[in-house]
């Protein structure tokens, strides 16, 4: 095949699969909502995070049992399977908009990877700064303020920032939600137009874009956190 | 000053504590030595509860701190600790460190709790480190600029456990006078450590701890010169031969 006719047979595939029928806005529709699920699925998981750290450190037996399993039963089963119960289960009786069962399910996923990375992060830091801070009057609290969390927040953040891209990638599995994500456009149109390359690759070159440009955003806010050491 | 009634401390099946009933005054300078393993640094993090005894009673200037309803910081804040590794924030310049906890436990304001750290930085001779960082410091220097920031908090009580253990043999000295000048200054101090010369001069009283217990004690000269018990011979004749 000389690059004339695959010159051709590109721009051919172009115009059926994304300009015909404005087949592009699924693109950008299916993006948006990919975005849309990601971004408070991350604030949603960050928030559930730190509850569950700080619930596996209270001083009641109860508490530290519940933030326990919940960080247990989430690591230890499927997503899709906690996506589907969520759906089908808990959000069964009410009438709610699959998007918003997305970023619940994938929040409260989240929230336990979230957890345990702050928790090695806090662990990370040695017993001594706590008994130095403790020994100076310090209350439990302002030690993990003033000492411990800004010290810990070097190793969370990166951490931190990688469970986000892993969120991000994740959130293609809502399409068995019948969310029209990315994933899931790529795929409809694939249904449509019978060509399975120029949809999917195109999907494909969109995340591998988003998360280009958040790996880049990690290795230098990790640079700059090692620089504020000194 | 401290009374202490019978402590007792285990870690699982391992006594470490056996039962110390002992009473340290106002103004004593109370030097701990004894072979690893005997215990000293666990009686030492007992008095301000880094340890939480397993049995036994520690009463401070009167109060019970052993007791469920003490109020455990305020304890802490008139008994200073300076520790084997310094245990500096690693984050926070010299300044900082020295500041965090007069500010936010005693709620002094910025400009006092400077001017009283810029004092204490004067006296353990590291004024110009005001602004540095822990990671800029040798050993000896951050562990003066620790008992500067336990200074700050103007303790009644200082504990220090093995303070000079972790420096390189050339920064024992400067570590050791400015204790010496704290030792002077009429402060109460307890001291673990494996400075034999630094116990004989400084030490007003010393304790021989092995096997959980205060073995022999009194004055350390006297001690030195003329140990009575057993162990305490066994332990002295090692040290010299060293």
């Amino acid at each position: 095949m000389n690059l004339m006719v695959f010159w051709e047979k590109l721009v051919k595939g172009i115009q059926i699969n994304f300009i015909n029928e404005n087949r592009y806005m699924m693109v950008v529709e299916g993006l948006g909502t990919t975005l849309l699920i990601s971004f408070f699925a991350i604030l949603l998981g960050a928030a559930l995070g730190a509850l569950a750290f700080f619930m596996r450190r209270s001083r009641f037996r109860i508490i530290r049992g519940i933030g326990y399993l919940y960080v247990d039963i989430i690591r230890g089963t499927p997503m899709v399977t906690q996506l589907f119960i969520i759906y089908f289960i808990v959000f069964a009786s009410v009438h709610i908009s699959p998007v918003l069962v997305a970023i619940f399910g994938f929040g409260f996923n989240s929230g336990a990877y979230v957890s345990e990375i702050i928790r090695a992060g806090v662990q990370s830091i040695d017993r001594g700064q706590t008994e130095a801070g403790r020994s100076l009057g310090l209350s439990s609290r302002q030690t993990m303020t003033h000492i411990i969390a800004p010290q810990a927040i070097k190793n969370i953040l990166p951490a931190l920032c990688n469970e986000f891209v892993v969120l991000i990638k994740e959130t293609a599995v809502a399409g068995y939600l019948s969310v029209q994500d990315l994933t899931r456009a790529a795929d409809t149109i694939r249904s449509r137009t019978y060509d399975p390359y120029i949809p999917l690759l195109t999907a494909a070159v969109i995340y591998y874009i988003i998360i280009k440009f958040l790996t880049l955003a990690i290795a230098r806010l990790e640079r700059s956190l090692r620089k504020s050491e000194r | 000053m401290i009374q202490v009634n019978n402590l007792c401390k285990n870690f699982g099946d391992n006594h470490v504590l056996c039962g110390i009933t002992e009473h340290i005054s106002k103004g004593e300078k109370v030097v701990i030595i004894g072979p690893s393993g005997s215990g000293k640094s666990t009686f030492l993090r007992c008095l301000n509860l880094l340890e939480t005894p397993t049995s036994g009673e520690i009463l401070v200037q009167g109060q019970s701190i052993t007791d469920k309803k003490a109020n455990i910081n305020a304890i802490r804040e008139k008994m200073g600790m300076v520790f084997q590794q310094f245990n500096l924030f690693p984050h926070l310049s010299v300044l900082d460190n020295i500041t965090l906890a007069p500010m936010k436990v005693k709620k002094q304001s910025h400009d006092e709790a400077v001017a009283i750290a810029e004092e204490l930085l004067k006296k353990v001779g590291l004024y110009d480190k005001i602004d540095a960082y822990p990671d800029q410091l040798s050993g000896g220097q951050k562990q003066r600029i620790a008992i500067a920031r336990s200074l700050a908090m103007s303790p009644d009580i200082m504990l220090f456990d093995e303070p000079t253990s972790a420096l390189d043999p050339e920064m024992v000295g400067e570590v050791l006078s400015v204790m010496k000048e704290l030792a002077e200054s009429g402060m109460t101090m307890v001291v673990v450590t494996h400075e034999m010369s630094f116990a004989r001069e400084v030490g007003s009283r010393l304790f021989f701890m092995d096997g959980g217990i205060i073995a022999e004690q009194g004055d350390p000269a006297e001690i030195f010169a003329n140990p009575k018990n057993a162990r305490t011979q066994e332990f002295l004749r090692r040290v010299n031969n060293a």
